[in-house]
């Protein structure tokens, strides 16, 4: 059984060449509903990782009760005041406690690839901002001078958005800035913020005081706990603790879910279209072949035999079509940068990533095409009449 | 001489609508072990039909085909398939070759039901291209032959599962003179040699005469010529 059905499935991949611009079709078809879910997992994979690569364990985040979003809370220098007496709180080497508030206001830049605008996130921070980002680093100019109009760009910012070069004035809204620094956190989607100190911005933007966010640097992640209980009995604080790798997970989440929810349901749809395509493609097989087949069924061949073959012939062009889709998608895709609204509606720059799991799931895919576009022309190959075999 | 071949009131029907052609009633004949028989008869009168038969290729109306025994027309498609590939070797007018195979590939196809191995089946696969006088072109595809020789490729590959009968279509209707004689030559010598019994279709006269028993077929009857 195994010799004959190896011997119809060498008849009919040799026989390709006869029906090749069919065959390219097929295979060109799948080739891009492969490259479209890959394209999609790329993209949601790098904006995980971009997000999961974001944010300490011994981190913690203190929004607003119930604010979910830095951009959505709202608090006082007072309620830093108390938290930077809770416990568990690590010191810096003048022996004050590791505690940054922040705001947070959005900025609209101009991408360089549309030339459209875009919300970009503007941190206020103070002098410890820093100290709080495990990997901060200027890598060009120098940090800002607190009280003064000038900022310093993540490197993603940079690079995807116009205007941020050293040195140069940008107008952000009805306010005017000095570039004078570049830098960076490892990959993290700080690098995707713009930073400037955050009396300025209080001022600029009539804010006061008011502050939308809290971090502290714990003395370990499991002191997290010893700060949610101090918060949760001082009648004085309404506030979220988080640790900060989940705070961005979080955030990740939801977007990675949607680029996803938008990538399946489109992939299947045009696998719907090309499974009609390599249906078409199989029935053309058999049909140029019905006199091979019937001669081989009347030399004893079992039917079911030609029905394999035609089913091996649809699933080796099924899956060439879905190497060369995530070949494409590989070399296009892979490492490049894009941006897209993160889960504050910033724009969150990350890079595409081609996973191993996405490339199976694209030939997966490719292989369920290749095997539903066949059955019914593999069918139609075990059912040939044998009378077949005096067609002229 | 033993039959090999008994018919039994064989019968074939075919109902279009209402309307029922008839290609043959109650057919009886014999065939023996080691017979050379040629079937001529017009367009039409069931030559082909007949070989199917024989062949098991398709199923008479009614009444019996026995081969050796065996009720050819009543087994099951998988038994079917295996008799045919053990006892009974087609030749046919246009060849049949696969033509994205060899020749040496298109004659070893048969051998691939058996359990030789594939050492087995090469030799088996020359000793066939050398009896039909083609193991010169075995790496050849069919487009690359002539006619004739990719006549005798399809003669190689109905003998080389060694089944008793051969079952030939007209298999120099489509060959000049000189080329048909030469592949009815190789038929004959099957036939004396290896004791293939060869029950042969053909609309010609020279080709006939090339066997031990003519037969016509007309109207659903046989009429026996003595063979000069
Ligand atoms: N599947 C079919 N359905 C209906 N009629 C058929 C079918 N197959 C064959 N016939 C009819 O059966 C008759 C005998 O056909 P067959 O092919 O056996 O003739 P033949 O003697 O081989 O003719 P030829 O010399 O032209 O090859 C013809 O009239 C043909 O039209
Ligand atoms: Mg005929």
């Amino acid at each position: 059984m195994f010799s004959q059905t190896l011997a119809v499935t060498m008849i009919n991949l040799r026989s390709i060449p006869q029906r090749w611009a069919l065959s390219l079709a097929t295979i060109f078809s799948i080739a891009l509903v492969v490259a479209v879910l890959l394209g999609f997992l790329a993209m949601a994979n790098g904006f995980r990782a971009t997000l999961s690569s974001t944010g300490s364990d011994d981190v913690a985040v203190m929004l607003r009760g119930g604010s979910q979003a830095e951009l959505n809370s709202g608090l006082s220098r007072d309620d830093q005041r108390i938290v930077a007496e809770a416990p568990g709180i690590a010191r810096d080497a003048a022996g004050e406690p590791i505690v940054s508030g922040e705001l947070y206001v959005i900025v609209d830049g101009i991408k360089r690839s549309s030339r459209t605008e875009a919300n970009l996130p503007l941190r206020g921070v103070g002098p410890l901002a820093a100290t709080l980002r495990a990997d901060y680093q200027i890598v060009e100019g120098r940090a800002f001078e607190p009280g003064s109009n000038e900022l310093v760009v993540g490197q993603s910012v940079q690079r995807e958005f116009s205007g941020f070069d050293l040195g140069q004035v940008i107008r952000l809204g009805t306010n005017e800035w000095v570039v004078v620094g570049v830098f960076s956190t490892g990959g993290s989607v700080f690098e995707s913020e713009i930073w400037a100190d955050i009396g300025t911005i209080q001022n600029l933007y009539q804010r006061g005081t008011a502050i939308q966010s809290i971090r502290a640097r714990m003395t370990s992640a499991d002191a997290i706990e010893g700060l949610e209980a101090f918060i949760e009995n001082e009648p004085r604080l309404n506030l979220d603790v988080t640790n900060e790798a989940e705070y961005y997970a979080d955030q990740a989440g939801g977007t990675s879910d949607l680029i996803m929810f938008l990538g399946w349901p489109l992939a299947i749809a045009m696998a719907i279209g090309a499974l009609a395509g390599a249906w078409n493609t199989m029935y053309s097989s058999v049909d140029t072949r019905m006199k091979e087949i019937a001669t081989l069924r009347a030399i004893g061949f079992a039917g079911s035999s030609a029905a394999i073959g035609t089913m091996v012939e649809s699933m080796i062009l099924a899956v060439i079509g879905g190497l060369v889709g995530a070949v494409a998608v590989f070399l296009i895709f892979d490492g490049i940068s894009a941006s897209t609204l993160g889960g504050g509606f910033t724009q969150v720059v990350f890079s595409f990533a081609v996973t191993a799991d996405a490339i199976i799931n694209g030939i997966v895919l490719a292989l369920i095409i290749g095997f539903a576009g066949s059955i019914f022309p593999a069918i139609r190959a075990a059912r040939i009449p044998l009378l077949a075999v005096h067609r002229a | 001489m033993t039959a090999l071949y008994t018919l039994t009131d064989l019968s074939k029907k075919y109902t279009r609508g209402k309307e029922t052609l008839t290609i043959f009633e109650e057919l009886n004949m014999t065939i023996d072990q080691g017979d050379f028989i040629s079937i001529m008869g017009p367009s039409g009168s069931g030559k082909t039909t007949l070989l199917n038969l024989l062949g098991g290729i398709d199923r008479p109306s009614s009444g019996a085909v026995d081969c050796e025994g065996v009720r050819v027309d009543k087994l099951s498609e998988g038994k079917l398939a295996k008799w045919r590939s053990a006892h009974v070797g087609f030749i046919f007018q246009f060849y049949n070759l696969m033509p994205m195979l060899s020749a040496a590939q298109n004659v070893e196809l048969p051998l691939l039901l058996t359990s030789l191995s594939s050492k087995e089946r090469k030799k088996r696969v020359e000793t066939a291209l050398d009896i039909v006088g083609i193991l010169d072109r075995k790496g050849h595809r069919p487009a690359q032959l002539s006619g004739g020789q990719q006549q005798r490729v399809g003669i190689a590959r109905a003998v080389v599962a060694d089944p008793k009968v051969l079952l030939c279509d007209e298999p120099t209707g489509d060959l000049d003179r000189a080329t048909a004689d030469e592949v009815l030559e190789t038929l004959q010598l099957l036939n004396r040699e290896l004791n293939k019994t060869i029950v042969m279709v053909t609309h010609d006269p020279a080709a006939a005469g090339y066997a031990s028993r003519q037969l016509h077929l007309d109207k659903g009857r046989f009429v026996e010529r003595e063979a000069v």
